[in-house]
């Protein structure tokens, strides 16, 4: 499902000097598998999943996602992809503080082209285990809740692909479980594929596929 | 979730610094509605003034303007004067031949009432007579002796053929602040005001003043609205003019007030009328004729007239005459000022359809007096001062509006580099640069919105709770719903192909507010739309 082949992407430093960040000959995901990403703190893992969601542009490669090249789409192609294939799970949720949790859900389907579907944001809520509390707002929640917004919000378009940027990162112990045993069945139910980026070892233990970045990646293995 | 409601949700998160924004926008809406209202209220009472109902002044020759202003305004410094005759030429034979009748009937009773006064003064042993006295007998004597051939009767006047009317009114008194103005009582017979000069003035209480009455004579007033209610007037009260100027002595002819004005809008609410026969009976306002010795000598020495006029007076009104200052009181009651002791300011001329150039060559042509269309002279006047002032006012609301839309530029940038994070979470879910731009844009537009509404409203209530000082001021009234006066649409946008009749169309200034508004909003809301267009996603989502 996902090939990214001789995929390069630098950063500009502030001096001018060209500071390298990914350098991956190749590297795929399979329709439904899930994926742990592991590795050294400001390795490029979040750049490589910006990159999957063509968030950021790379310098050179494929990036190849159901057989298309989304290196080479014009940026509104990008972004019907990123709303109607990715879904995103961010390490510090990124609620949009303004909206309650259904709208919050509801804000994830707001930019793909399919249905506007409350009842079908209601229902991920209720998946979530957030029946009663879908009108309050992030201020009013956890941050256990807070992340199960957030992943009921990624899964709102049933996304082919799910990104997850350290998701309990900023999550108690108590629910960290909870989050990841949510995501995964999330996943296996939709028939998701999954990108989990993690410290954890104790969460990268829990998969088939753990990847490490510096074994995939040049840069650093440099 | 539309892209409205994302906008709403943004407005009301950020609730304070929108509230200001709006009620910032709000404030600079009021003031445009009251800019525009004022605008309105002067062109609609510059529209209802220069409907006069009348065409044409003829006055002395002179500043055009000034002429205008007097006549027209009752403001500038007070004017020459033409002769009475002049206006007689605007009467057909019969008012005319009536005038001069009254005059060569009121010159024979001044001859009898002024030898009569001789008489008793020589009685009681007064060798000299004062001067003015034997001047003013004398000369009325001298100019019956001339005759009715001299006042050439039997004859419509000259300018008659031209002619729908003429009214003839006398400046030069004051009554507090206001002018006083003599006049005939046709003033508020013929004359008709508004936009279409098809309104009649009518009295709040009382009834218009006439030539003569049984009750006050020749002393009758009519006061405007503004006057009444400014000096407490009310019918049945007197008033005596100040001559000359507002400090000037107050003449001890009193006049009674018989009705009051309804509020029209036009310079009329601010003067007060009395009657013409009146006014020219007032001392200071006969005109001096020369003294001629002889011809008083001539006049005394015929005193012995049997047909003694003062003792008619006598009989008819009870009074003793033996004095002069008895006589004056009650014999203006009844003798009006020959014609050629009168002068008028000027003449209200409604001319024929076709008459007025002729009839202004004419006029022009000869020395004696000017014509002039009050119109071209009050447009000229507006295009001097008004027109500017108008300009200024709309300037002014220009700048209001940039004000205000500068006040949301700024609030909306100063939340952006909160904003950019959830920018870049909208651009992670999906949405591209068009769509953030589109909320920011829509967000913009409802602070306008919101606030040009709430703006509106409270224009409009200000507007409703001036109207009573508005209408008293200029009889123009103004509901709640009621828009600023339209304007043609060539004049809005300063084009001057007047031959396209879509350029013709007129609509109310506030009706272009809202559009206005909504523009105004997309410009101020353009500068952080680019914010938010280029918002680096990467960067600002951290991670």
């Amino acid at each position: 499902m996902l090939v990214l082949r001789d995929v390069k992407k630098h950063y500009r430093e502030p001096n001018g000097h060209d500071l390298p960040v990914l350098d991956i000959p190749r590297f795929t995901i399979a329709a439904g598998e899930q994926v742990v990403l592991v590795g050294k703190s400001g390795g490029g893992k979040t750049t490589l999943l910006h990159v999957i969601a063509g968030i950021t542009r790379v310098d050179s490669g494929v990036i190849e996602f159901d057989g298309r090249d989304i290196a080479k789409l014009s940026e509104p192609a990008l972004d019907r992809y990123r709303a109607s294939r990715i879904g995103y799970v961010f390490q510090t949720f990124n609620l949009l503080p303004a909206f309650n949790a259904l709208e919050n859900v509801e804000l994830g389907m707001a930019f793909a082209k399919g249905p506007k579907d409350s009842a079908h944001a209601k229902q991920l809520l209720d998946r979530v285990g957030l029946t009663k509390r879908w009108s309050h707002k992030p201020s009013a929640m956890s941050v256990g809740e807070q992340q199960r917004v957030a992943v009921a919000r990624a899964l709102a378009n049933r996304p082919k692909l799910l990104l997850a940027d350290e998701p309990t990162a900023n999550v108690d112990p108590g629910n960290q479980q909870k989050i990841i045993d949510l995501i995964r069945q999330s996943c296996e139910a939709e028939k998701i594929a999954l990108l989990m980026v993690t410290h954890s070892m104790e969460v990268a233990g829990q998969f088939s596929r753990v990847e490490r970045l510096e074994e995939i990646n040049r840069v650093g293995q440099a | 979730m539309s892209l409205w409601k994302i906008a709403l949700r943004s407005i009301q998160h950020r609730f304070f610094a929108s509230l200001l924004t709006v009620i910032s926008m709000a404030l600079g809406v009021t003031l445009v509605v009251a800019v525009l209202s004022i605008h309105g209220i002067m062109q609609e009472s510059f529209t209802t003034n220069a409907s006069l109902g009348y065409n044409m002044i003829v006055g002395a020759k002179g500043g055009k303007l000034q002429l205008t202003l007097n006549t027209v305004y009752y403001l500038s410094a007070p004017v020459e004067n033409i002769p009475y005759d002049y206006y007689l030429e605007f009467l057909p034979a019969s008012r005319r031949d009536a005038e001069l009748d009254t005059a060569i009937r009121a010159r024979a009773h001044g001859v009898r009432q002024s030898m009569a006064s001789i008489e008793t003064v020589s009685a009681l042993g007064g060798g000299l007579l004062p001067a003015s006295l034997l001047a003013g007998a004398v000369n009325e004597q001298a100019l019956e002796r001339a005759g009715a051939k001299q006042l050439d009767r039997g004859r419509d006047g000259k300018f008659l053929q031209y002619t729908e009317f003429a009214i003839p009114v006398c400046l030069g008194d004051y009554l507090g602040n206001f002018r006083v103005v003599g006049t005939v009582p046709e003033m508020f017979e013929r004359l008709r005001f508004g936009e279409d000069s098809d309104r009649e003035y009518e009295f709040a209480t009382g009834r218009n003043f006439q030539a003569y009455s049984d009750e006050f004579g020749y002393f009758e007033a009519v006061v405007g609205s503004t006057v009444a209610r400014e000096m407490n007037l009310k019918v049945g009260d007197e008033i005596a003019p100040a001559h000359g100027s507002v400090d000037g002595h107050k003449h001890a002819q009193m006049f009674t007030v018989v009705g009051i004005l309804k509020p029209s809008g036009t310079p009329n609410d601010r003067a007060a009328f009395i009657n013409m026969e009146g006014f020219y009976l007032m001392e200071d306002h006969a005109e001096p004729i020369a003294v001629d010795k002889e011809a008083a000598q001539r006049a005394a020495e015929e005193s012995s007239d049997s047909s003694d006029p003062a003792r008619d007076a006598k009989s008819a009104d009870g009074e003793d005459v033996a004095s002069p200052v008895a006589v004056s009181r009650t014999e203006a009651r009844r003798v009006p000022l020959p014609v050629e002791q009168r002068k008028v300011t000027s003449l209200l001329v409604l001319s024929k359809p076709r008459g007025a150039l002729g009839l202004q060559y004419i006029i022009n042509k000869a020395n004696v007096a000017q014509a002039l269309f009050p119109v071209q002279e009050i447009y000229g006047l507006f295009a001097l001062i008004v027109s500017p002032l108008q300009r200024a006012l709309l300037f002014l609301t220009a700048m209001i509006c940039v004000v205000s839309g500068t006040n949301i530029l700024v609030s909306i940038y100063n939340s952006m580099s909160e904003r950019r994070h959830e920018i870049a979470v909208m651009r992670a879910l999906g949405a591209g640069r068009s769509t953030v731009m589109t909320v920011i844009l829509l967000e913009s537009v409802m602070l306008a919105v919101g606030g040009g509404l709430i703006g509106w409203t409270l224009g409009h209530s200000l507007n409703m709770l001036a109207s009573p000082i508005i209408e008293a001021q200029t009889g123009i009234t103004i509901g709640f719903f009621d828009l600023a006066p339209g304007v043609k649409l060539a004049d809005l946008f300063a084009m001057e192909d007047s031959t396209n009749p879509l350029l013709q169309w007129r609509i109310s200034p506030e009706v272009v507010v809202l559009p206005a508004l909504v523009l105004l909003a997309i410009v101020a809301g353009f500068l952080p739309a680019m914010s938010a267009y280029r918002t680096d996603v990467s960067r600002s989502l951290g991670s």
